[in-house]
């Protein structure tokens, strides 16, 4: 008696299942394949189950000319190449160029003085341990199409706007 | 007891002068069966012989395969090259061990050579047989290769990298005025500024890069 409930109940249970599994809508449809689509803007929109062929390696730039930044406190990005360059505890590839001492020699700019100072907001003789990894804000750049949509509005162009208003 | 290996010595050596007074009556004897000719000339192809060979052998410690058969070589050394320009770049146009570290005129290649006699101590007794060893011991041996390099005036460096030739209209701005206004004047050499061109840097706290 019990056993026939038992069935009974998970009858019931796996036909509700399968009701509710309808087919797929024609919109539900276009979502996948949007999803399959865009999953990795790596991918330049190739579908999940293609193999594209990757685009080249792009070069950096290594031009030396300084570029705008977006807002005030943009980390400027880095103006030349920067391969084989040795960034670790034991040696600042960077630093040799870019230090207060040698800035004049090598025509660097100086690390801004944002860099000197502790947590606190303390000013120490040298550039900051917590400031030690460059590459940690600062990048190099390559001309190559975007991936991914941008959508910034400068604060300049911003405000102008509102001048408007 | 002493008195036994007193006895034992004073055999030894009594055998070996009776040894040396043999070898040198040989020696010192005309040769009984053999011409002149025959002995100048096979003394003068065995000196052929034997100076191809010395140099044949010679040269095989001059190759990259032989620096890194030992482990110390390849895993901290080689290892370092590989991430580096001098071991792949565009052209394909590398840089082995020797290239750098050997003399290639041959009388500092010689004195070289046997200045190499401290480094299979140094293999023997494990100088550098770990990799903290090794870290223990980089920036002296660093150090070592930098005055080398700054004594010569970059020598290796200049068997490839020919100053005058350099054509600065193919290297970026920043490069091209460095050289020019330090290599140029000869206020400088290369291994002033290319420290960790061809392997990684220790530590360099108060050592000067510019």
């Amino acid at each position: 008696m019990r056993t026939m409930a038992c069935v009974a109940l998970s009858l019931l249970l796996w036909s509700l299942c399968a009701i509710a599994q309808e087919p797929l809508s024609p919109q539900s449809e276009l979502l996948t394949e949007r999803v399959e689509r865009s999953i990795d803007p790596f991918r330049r929109g190739a579908h999940l189950l293609a193999e594209p062929t990757p685009p080249p390696i792009a070069h950096v730039e290594d031009n030396d000319v300084r570029r705008a930044r977006g807002w005030p406190e943009q980390p400027p990005t880095i103006p030349h190449a920067i391969h084989g360059y040795q960034l670790d505890r034991n040696s600042n590839r960077c630093m040799v160029c870019h230090s207060r001492a040698a800035a004049e020699k090598f025509q660097a700019p100086m690390i801004s003085v944002t860099h000197f100072m502790d947590r606190s907001g303390q000013v120490l003789a040298q550039l900051s341990p917590r400031r030690w990894f460059c590459t940690q804000c600062h990048v190099v750049q390559s001309t190559t199409p975007n991936l991914v949509e941008n959508r910034f509005i400068d604060i300049d162009a911003l405000l102008d706007r509102r001048g408007l208003d | 007891m002493p008195c036994s290996i007193a006895v034992a010595s004073t055999e030894m050596f009594m055998r070996l002068r009776t040894f040396a007074g043999t070898a040198w009556r040989i020696v010192r004897q005309p040769a009984a069966h053999l011409s002149l000719g025959v002995l100048t000339l096979g003394g003068f192809v065995a000196g052929i012989v034997f100076w191809g060979g010395f140099n044949t052998a010679l040269e095989m410690t001059n190759t990259e395969s032989f620096c890194i058969s030992c482990h110390e070589m390849e895993n901290n050394l080689y290892y370092d090259l590989q991430q580096t320009i001098h071991y792949s770049n565009r052209s394909g146009v590398r840089a082995t061990c020797p290239d750098c570290h050997v003399p290639h005129e041959w009388t500092p290649k010689m004195a070289r050579k046997m200045q190499a006699s401290k480094e299979v101590w140094g293999k023997v007794f494990g100088s550098i047989d770990t990799r903290e060893k090794f870290l223990a011991l980089q920036l002296e041996l660093a150090q070592r290769e930098w005055a080398r390099l700054k004594a010569n005036d970059s020598l290796e460096c200049r068997n490839c990298h020919d100053y005058d030739t350099m054509d600065f209209t193919r290297q970026s701005a920043r490069a091209a005025a460095a050289h020019e206004r330090w290599l140029g004047s000869r206020e400088r050499t290369c291994i002033d500024c290319h420290k960790g061109i061809a392997h990684s840097l220790p530590n360099m706290h108060g050592i000067p890069q510019g």
